[in-house]
């Protein structure tokens, strides 16, 4: 048992480190300084460089050009990733359709859909929530019926996040309504956005952002070559994605560099008589919740490093979703707190790279915090609730 | 970075857990407890039989040559058997000093006894005014000649009663809280001038309040250099802190486990309490609990193995998850089990009791949030 690097993991670090400092684009690392918000072109470069560099597929096995890289090489990616401040990788592509198409696609859909997922050229969403069915996920009435070579699309998706940049969707969609289960008959579809018959709604949310949308499906014609696996069998693999969000929505490594910041801005920043870090109860504040991140940041490990020498992930698995935005939001409510009367302006616009320098209101990003920390309310809602998570760990876990 | 044991370690693993399994059951403990020592003597003669008081010492002074992890995995199993016997004070606080600074003479004298179970003994680092301060010590040792005369008080002496050895800390220079100024004593308990109140503790440990009245030992008494005790003192506390930890988190699982258990078998209103929504929810609550100390106390026993410039923080950071996830724990599973939860009877209060005290030694939660905020 070590908690130590061995002499490859810290040659790792120092690469990735460089890797971000000398390759993360000028311009993008500024807007993320600054809080100007990023735009669907800054992520694609910023995802394009990761593919340069050989490790876009950071989480695929080699044989689908991914890394193959250990646990604690993701680890330290991750964690050099989020110190250097560069953007989050869209998730839709490289973390959710990709890994379903390589483990349960056909040899011309891995062919036809992996390397430009890898590559970014194609942006993906997600097709799940509908507008009722959220948490109960299985209640979806998407219909996808087969008529001659193609389905028929129908129905309404939502929570769609980033769908207007989306080139394609996947989507869970019922073929069958004759089964036992409301879990079987739902299959796993490609849709192209373009398809005839696909709208785009946005939906903004209470910080005034567009993020996500409404997606209405209106006799999209789906080729049956854009299915997944075997149809009726799309719940199974839906499922293994959820699994991911789980995992991949802890977000560990961030939250420790936004909180790692915070506690600088805190020692530094000095408004009045003394900067913020001279308030002990903010300081302890900022302690517990760094105690409870390093846990897991630990758990996380755990559970990876379990998964890696072949074992199933223990009930620690299961917490990393529920825990990891409370967490997040943990972090979002300190930033609040350390704005102080300047969580009140609502001046979104000000972060844009013309706006005037003279015109901005408060110091750095802080009239921002507010606004992060209503946007991320929604981390306790999607990928199921954290209620929702706290019944399958019952239920699996425990066996209540 | 690796999570795995070697063989060692799960040899050790394995013994410790069937032992634990097999032959410490809870009416044994119980009546280990209600003895006049509070420990059974055979389970401890047992214990140096298996070389379990050997882990952490070096091959040379006769030991294993085991460390923080090591005393980790054995202290998990102490917590899920709820084992009285005084591991902590014979091996880890006492054994812990001597095995640092100890000369060979002393080793032979005070270490290889402790190490065969014949020896009892334990380290007074607490006094009554010095709340979770280590260097707040107000008992003084004054040279006479060759010789030193103590004088003090010591609280709360872990294995107190039973101790044949009390290793000491008095002030020999400095001021009442100054880290300079503190030599280590190995005070017999039969010396003239001590007196030992021994009591026992809430948790079916034992203890005892200790004057020391002119008490006068030899320079050969002195463990270590003279006013440069408090180093080890802290360098021992740490590692008795981590090893209660490792207990707490042993005793918070069997605690989780427990629950869960009891709410599948319990029916009311026809149904078993575990269907309930609002009882499954601090279930969970328990279990992560659980797993999240669980991952702090890892990080905090491999920061102190590898010797990283984070282990101070790391054992501050699990004490603290322990005193404030331990106590959560342990109300919730008292309250799940309803009445039968605060009754003798059942084991779950006599865990819960434990994990209360753990939170009370070595510095409580807010104690060390306030060293990891400063």
């Amino acid at each position: 048992m070590h908690v130590t690097f061995t002499e490859e993991e810290l040659a790792f670090q120092e690469e990735a480190r460089n890797f971000f400092q000398n390759e993360l684009p000028e311009d993008i690392r500024q807007k993320r300084s600054q809080g100007v918000p990023l735009e669907r072109d800054d992520y694609i470069r910023f995802q394009k460089c990761l593919f340069e560099k050989g490790w876009a597929g950071y989480n695929w096995p080699v044989e689908y050009g991914g890394t193959g890289w250990t646990i604690v090489q993701k680890y330290i990616f991750a964690t050099e990733m989020a110190a250097a401040d560069a953007p989050d990788i869209i998730p839709f592509g490289l973390g959710m359709v990709g890994p379903i198409i390589y483990t349960y696609g056909t040899e011309e859909q891995k062919e036809r859909f992996l390397p430009d997922i890898l590559a970014s050229n194609v942006w993906w969403c997600q097709g799940y929530s509908e507008p009722g069915s959220g948490s109960d996920l299985a209640s979806l009435k998407t219909r996808a019926d087969r008529s001659g070579d193609h389905y028929l699309l129908n129905g309404t998706k939502t929570w769609t996040t980033l769908g207007q940049h989306a080139d394609w969707i996947f989507v869970l969609a019922r073929t069958a309504t004759d089964v036992a289960r409301r879990q079987e008959g739902i299959s796993f579809l490609l849709v192209d956005m373009k398809s005839p018959g696909v709208t785009v709604k946005p939906i903004i949310t209470l910080d005034g952002a567009h993020e996500v949308n409404e997606i209405h499906f209106d006799n999209v014609e789906v080729p049956l070559d854009n299915l997944v696996g075997e149809e009726g069998k799309g719940w199974t693999y839906g499922k293994v994605l959820l699994q991911h969000e789980r995992t991949g929505t802890a977000g560990v490594a961030r939250t420790k560099y936004r909180l790692a910041k915070l506690k600088q801005q805190a020692a530094t920043s000095v408004r009045g008589a003394e900067p913020l870090a001279a308030d002990r109860n903010f300081m302890r504040k900022i302690a517990a919740t760094e105690v409870e991140l390093k846990a897991l940041e630990f758990t996380e490990l755990r559970t990876l490093a379990a998964v890696a020498s072949g074992k199933a992930p223990g009930p620690e698995s299961s917490i990393l979703k529920f825990k990891g935005t409370e967490l997040q939001q943990a972090v979002d409510a300190l930033y609040l707190e350390a704005a102080g009367y300047y969580a009140l302006p609502y001046v979104p616009d000000q972060y844009a790279f013309d706006f005037p320098q003279q015109e901005r209101v408060g110091e750095g990003t802080e009239t921002q915090a507010s606004l992060r920390y209503f946007n991320f309310r929604k981390a306790s809602i999607y990928g199921g609730s954290n209620e929702i998570q706290k019944n399958i760990v019952a239920k699996h876990v425990l066996g209540l | 970075m690796d999570f795995s044991l070697n063989d060692v370690q799960l040899m050790l693993d394995d013994a410790v857990g069937k032992f634990v399994d097999n032959d410490y059951d809870f009416d044994a403990r119980q009546k280990h407890t209600a003895s006049d020592a509070g420990y059974s003597a055979d389970v401890w003669k047992t214990f140096a039989e298996l070389g379990w008081t050997a882990v952490p010492f070096s091959q040379a002074d006769g030991g294993l040559d085991g460390g923080p992890v090591e005393l980790m995995i054995m202290m998990q199993h102490f917590g899920r058997g709820l084992v009285v016997e005084p591991y902590l004070a014979n091996i880890v606080l006492a054994g812990g000093v001597l095995r640092r600074v100890a000369s060979d003479e002393q080793k032979t004298q005070w270490l290889q006894p402790i190490i065969a179970g014949e020896l009892q003994a334990t380290l007074a680092f607490v006094e009554p005014q010095s709340r979770y301060d280590i260097a707040n010590i107000a008992t003084v040792a004054n040279p006479d000649g060759d010789a030193w005369v103590i004088d003090g008080t010591k609280g709360v002496v872990l294995n107190g009663g039973n101790a044949e050895l009390l290793i000491v800390p008095a002030r020999t220079g400095g001021k009442l809280a100054d880290s300079s100024g503190i030599t280590l004593f190995a005070v017999p308990a039969a010396a003239d001038g001590v007196s030992v109140n021994a009591y026992p503790t809430v948790d079916g440990h034992q203890a005892a309040e200790i004057e020391l009245q002119q008490v006068r030992v030899a320079s050969d008494a002195v463990l270590g250099a003279v006013d440069h005790g408090y180093e080890t003192l802290g360098a021992v506390v740490d590692e008795a802190t981590l090893a209660v930890c490792a207990e707490a988190v042993g005793i918070m699982k069997t605690l989780t486990d427990k629950t869960v258990e009891y709410s599948k078998n319990r029916v009311q209103f026809g149904v078993p309490i575990g269907s309930f929504q609002a009882l499954q929810h601090r279930m969970v609550d328990m279990l992560t609990a659980c797993e999240q100390s669980y991952s702090l106390l890892l990080w905090a026993t491999m920061a102190n193995a590898d010797g990283t410039d984070e282990a101070t923080r790391a054992i501050s950071a699990i004490k603290y998850q322990v005193g404030t996830a331990g106590q959560k724990v342990g109300q919730e599973a008292v309250q799940l089990h309803g009445g039968m939860g605060v009754t003798w009877e059942l084991d779950v209060a006599h865990y819960f009791k434990r994990l209360t005290t753990i939170g009370q030694m070595f510095g409580n939660a807010d104690w060390h949030l306030d060293k990891l905020a400063q």
